[in-house]
């Protein structure tokens, strides 16, 4: 296969409409889990973001080129033990040069395996897509997710602790500042109110989206 | 008995799957527009978790774990295989979601028909994994692994059937549009969630 279609049309709509007209999050309803239970520090997102990038990408590549070879009865299996290879894979290096983050996050790198956007894109787009294409299109979906990810985690990092990636901007009142810490921030459910306003801009900003009923 | 009643207490409302950690949304707001579906696929989550987190249990401590090959031979005592359980555990989820589904369709085809398209899709159910992966973390023992499988199943059962609860009354109020389908779920499920965490703190 020539490599000049995937940078044509093709490459470029598979790599960037995931990131904002088809959000994985806020428009396909897909990955919402982690969403919410990692995003209340922003290093905790980027490594998430990270990983799901990854597996996304190399799950996509990895399902497309074996996708003519790949029974239908049996698709979802094969999936499932690429995609978990590739989630082992990304926690023993996490558990190796990040060991204190990778306690944090806990079972939710596992939940990789399960995250809805890894195995929709494989099942949905690599399955019918050349490697090279649904490589572009696990890209722009995992940026996708991240783009969310990274929004929740600032809003929440920066009004709940007063800090961008564990650095002091706001200096806490406790500490002799000004800043008195937003706690809704820091508990769960504050991720899905923001995860709905964001969904609620994206759809006002393109109406094209809104549902129809 | 005081600790296992605890720890379903605490398995379906303190830590309840659904509305403290945020597991199996994807299905959670896609499936809860009806009570009715919510309930069958509620169903079907408590009875595959009551399934695969007592048999992942059995894996993690009769294969993977240190020393626990050494009943085959002496000179596997020292082999770790905890890496592999991600995929080992999904292995089983997979095979028995799959067995459960063509023993509801032999012996119980009623239920099938309602369960339906829910079946097969549990096996990529995040709160199926997250049961056992939590297992794992925490060490439970086989006798307490049931009782977190049942409560944590149960847990999201409710939690779903709830929600699909409160979704059937809202089709009749005035949402800014932007707003519409997900968005307001969203807003509901954090409402919901809040209300959960009232029960933290409870113990017997």
């Amino acid at each position: 296969m020539s490599a000049l279609p995937v940078f044509g049309k093709a490459g470029r709509q598979a790599l960037l409409t995931p990131v904002l007209t088809n959000n994985p999050i806020g428009i396909q309803v897909l990955g919402i889990c982690s969403a919410l239970a990692i995003t209340t520090r922003m290093d905790k997102a980027l490594v998430m973001t990270a990983g799901v990038v990854l597996v996304t990408t190399l799950a996509n590549i990895a399902v497309s080129l074996v996708r003519n070879r790949t029974p239908g009865s049996i698709r979802i299996i094969v999936q499932l033990s690429i995609i978990a290879s590739l989630v082992i894979v990304f926690d023993q290096v996490l558990k190796a040069y990040l060991y204190e983050l990778s306690l944090e996050l806990s079972v939710f790198v596992g939940l990789i395996i399960t995250n809805c956007i890894v195995m929709g894109r494989a099942e949905g787009f690599a399955m019918q897509n050349p490697p090279l294409l649904s490589a572009l299109d696990g890209i722009g979906n995992g940026l996708g997710y991240g783009l969310v990810l990274m929004l929740t985690a600032f809003l929440r990092e920066f009004l709940g602790a007063g800090k961008v990636f564990g650095f002091v901007v706001l200096p806490l009142a406790k500490d002799g500042g000004w800043y008195v810490p937003n706690g809704l921030m820091l508990i769960a459910p504050s991720g899905l109110f923001i995860i709905a306003g964001l969904i609620w801009l994206l759809k006002t900003v393109k109406p094209e989206l809104q549902d129809k009923d | 008995m005081e600790h296992f009643l605890n720890l379903g207490i605490r398995a379906v409302f303190l830590e309840n799957m659904a509305l403290a950690y945020f597991l199996g949304m994807c299905s959670f707001l896609a499936c809860s527009k009806k009570v009715d579906t919510a309930l069958g696929l509620g169903a079907a989550v408590v009875f595959v978790q009551v399934l695969t987190v007592p048999l992942n249990n059995l894996i993690l401590h009769h294969l993977l774990k240190e020393g626990a090959l050494a009943w085959i031979s002496p000179a596997l005592a020292h082999a770790d295989l905890t890496f592999l359980s991600f995929i080992l555990f999904i292995g089983t989820i997979a095979a028995a979601v799959q067995v459960v589904e063509m023993t509801v369709e032999k012996f119980a085809p009623a239920l099938y028909t309602t369960l339906g398209v829910f079946l097969p899709l549990i096996a990529v159910n995040c709160v199926i994994l997250a049961g056992s992966l939590f297992m794992q973390e925490r060490d439970y023992g086989f006798a307490e692994s049931v009782v977190y499988g049942v409560g944590s199943g149960l847990g999201w059962a409710i939690a779903i059937v709830a929600m699909a609860a409160v979704r059937e009354k809202m089709a009749y109020s005035n949402v800014p549009r932007g707003l519409r389908g997900l968005g307001i779920t969203f807003v509901t499920a954090g409402l919901m969630s809040i209300a959960f965490m009232m029960f933290s703190g409870i113990q017997l």
